[in-house]
């Protein structure tokens, strides 16, 4: 198999080197993090009022944790290194409870953000004269702008469509000869159940490739979509806290993903304890950025649960090698891409007068695309026996929801009482949507 | 000369309008008009009964959700044009009806007609004062 690197030095870097450039980079996110009101308060308890006190990477152990509420808390600067005028660029996610969160970048940020993406796309096999159509959503979401900049950095032809519209999407590929696609498993599926509508078969399109991310799914979901399309399909990993995309990325030996640990220091811990878990278990996946300088994140935790593969890979890339997902510490929904908690679709809920106190998340998934729907009790005491203004309290309902959790979703009204009672939230999620 | 109606939410499920009507006969509540509205998901039962205090406690002690609404029933003679007569008088004074449904009396030759309006008050002074017959509550009782 033909090897491909964008940065051979840094991708080869021997262990023993690599680590020394993490601690160099980690003392450097360090003194940046000790100007942020955040860490300053958080490392002087620990013990750290200076990059000079981290030694080694064990001192790593001394920092604690950081976690997605910390983010909220911090909102909107407290966790900024640099003046407003070195910021270029915000990403920004919804918040569970109304507060969303905020990331900043630097240009350099983006350029070492940047670089590791153009890494991940070369470590695909994939290059100049490659035509790449990106479904990922743009905007604040960094699925869509992380991929494209990384790709025309490597020099692809990039089509900038974004998500949705899946007859423009068809069209592009075929018009444009597309040859690689970053797109989420379930809309991989959907576009080929479309394919008949406009006389095409995947025989008829360009396509060599795909980067697949955002949604978990399982290896025979990716050997699945690669017959159907007859295509290779790469597997990527990333969020927004720690940049984006691109913090994993599977090789052309498509044998878990790499984590591009020169940039992002990762370490697998048991989520009850905090401790490491054992070498190659699973457990939840903490990151630090040692690329940002804008908003540095220590220690953070993930909430996302894989293991590490300790052996080396063929490729002859010296970072190792994560997992897929296998699962969350939390009760995260992955909605068509779309990170949602229940504890958002609450908070709505809870907030609409004429809604009773019980509630059910119904999730199922129709031609390949997710389907929410939101079945509510009404509150007897604010019926007033219109109908019309039950009509408008679904629509006010998904109105209000939408502007929380950036999707939409089928209201039902129900009786009071006629909805199952449970206690605590995780019984309220029904999730009928058959494995990917 | 307001009548009081009973709205009931219900869902779209199988044997709950049958459920609700047979609360409403075992406790001897007949019911004199009824229509009912649906969307996809849920519908809403609207009715004139003679004893509507009763049959809304007998709903709340049952959990239905149920509420009381004012509307106006008039009598019409159950002829052609019967509906136009009174019709012609509410479009005359600008009267805007928001729905309406009506009855056929077993044995009378009159029409029941049930209206929603904004301002039930001033609905049931222009029907009278023009001559309809507007019917209260004790009628609808002995009806």
């Amino acid at each position: 198999m033909e090897v491909r690197y964008w940065n051979q030095h840094l991708e080869t870097l021997p262990q023993s080197e690599l680590r020394q450039l993490q601690l160099e980079r980690l003392r450097e996110v360090v003194g940046y993090a000790l100007q942020t009101p955040f860490y300053q308060k958080r490392l002087k308890k620990a013990g750290i009022v200076s990059s000079e006190d981290i030694r080694s990477l064990e001192d790593l152990k001394k920092i604690p944790f950081t976690v997605k509420d910390d983010l909220r808390q911090a909102f909107p600067k407290g966790l900024l290194a640099v003046e407003m005028d070195k910021v270029v660029r915000i990403h920004s996610s919804s918040g569970t409870t109304g507060v969303p969160t905020v990331i900043y970048y630097t240009a350099d940020d983006l350029d070492r953000w940047t670089d590791l993406l153009a890494r991940s796309i070369v470590a695909t096999g994939v290059g100049p004269g490659d035509v790449f159509q990106n479904m990922m959503s743009y905007g604040l979401f960094t699925g869509g702008l992380g991929l494209h900049y990384g790709a025309e950095r490597v020099g692809l032809t990039v089509i900038p469509v974004g998500g949705g519209n899946t007859q423009r999407q068809i069209q592009i590929m075929r018009d444009f000869r597309t040859t690689v696609l970053h797109i989420t498993p379930s809309y991989l599926l959907h576009i080929h159940q479309r394919l008949p509508e406009f006389h095409l078969t995947p025989a008829d399109l360009n396509l060599k490739k795909a980067w697949m991310g955002s949604e978990p799914h399982s290896e025979n979901t990716r050997l699945k979509l690669q017959n159907l399309f007859g295509i290779d399909i790469y597997n990527s990993y990333g969020l927004s806290e720690m940049n984006g995309p691109g913090v994993a990325f599977e090789c052309v030996y498509k044998n878990d993903m790499h984590v591009w640990e020169d940039g992002y220091l990762i370490e697998i811990i048991n989520p009850q304890t905090g401790e490491p878990a054992e070498e190659g278990q699973e457990g939840e996946v903490v990151f630090t950025n040692l690329i940002r300088h804008a908003m540095p994140l220590l220690r953070y935790r993930t909430r996302d649960l894989a293991f590490l593969h300790p052996e080396p890979c063929p490729c002859g890339r010296t970072s190792r090698r994560m997992s897929r997902i296998t699962g969350r510490t939390d009760d995260m929904l992955i909605i068509n891409g779309v990170n949602v908690f229940p504890s958002q679709i609450e908070e709505v809920l809870m907030s609409i007068p004429e809604v009773g106190t019980n509630y059910q998340i119904h999730l199922s998934r129709h031609e390949g695309l997710d389907r929410l729907t939101v079945k509510v009790e009404l509150y007897s005491k604010l019926f007033t026996g219109d109908l019309s203004h039950l009509e408008s309290l679904k629509t006010r309902i998904n109105d209000k929801l939408r502007a929380s959790i950036t999707i939409n979703s089928r209201i039902e009204l129900h009786e009071p009482g006629s909805l199952p009672a449970f206690e605590g939230k995780a019984k309220r999620v029904v999730d009928e949507r058959e494995k990917l | 000369m307001k009548v009081r109606q009973i709205s009931v939410f219900l869902e779209n499920r199988r044997g709950r309008l049958y459920e609700v009507c047979s609360l409403l006969g075992e406790a001897e509540i007949n019911i004199r008009a009824l229509t009912i509205a649906e969307t996809e998901s849920f519908g809403v039962l609207r009715m004139v009964v003679n004893k509507p205090a009763a049959a809304i406690d007998l709903f709340r002690k049952h959990h239905i959700t149920a509420n009381l609404t004012d509307v106006v029933a008039v009598e019409v003679p159950d002829k052609p044009g019967g509906l136009a007569e009174v019709l012609k008088v509410l479009s005359n004074e600008n009267m805007n009806v928001e729905y309406m449904y009506g009855f056929v009396e077993k044995f009378s030759e009159k029409a029941l007609l049930v209206f929603r309006f904004d301002d039930p008050e001033r609905a049931c002074k222009v029907l009278a004062s023009a001559g309809i017959n507007v019917v209260g509550e004790k009628e609808i009782l002995s009806l």
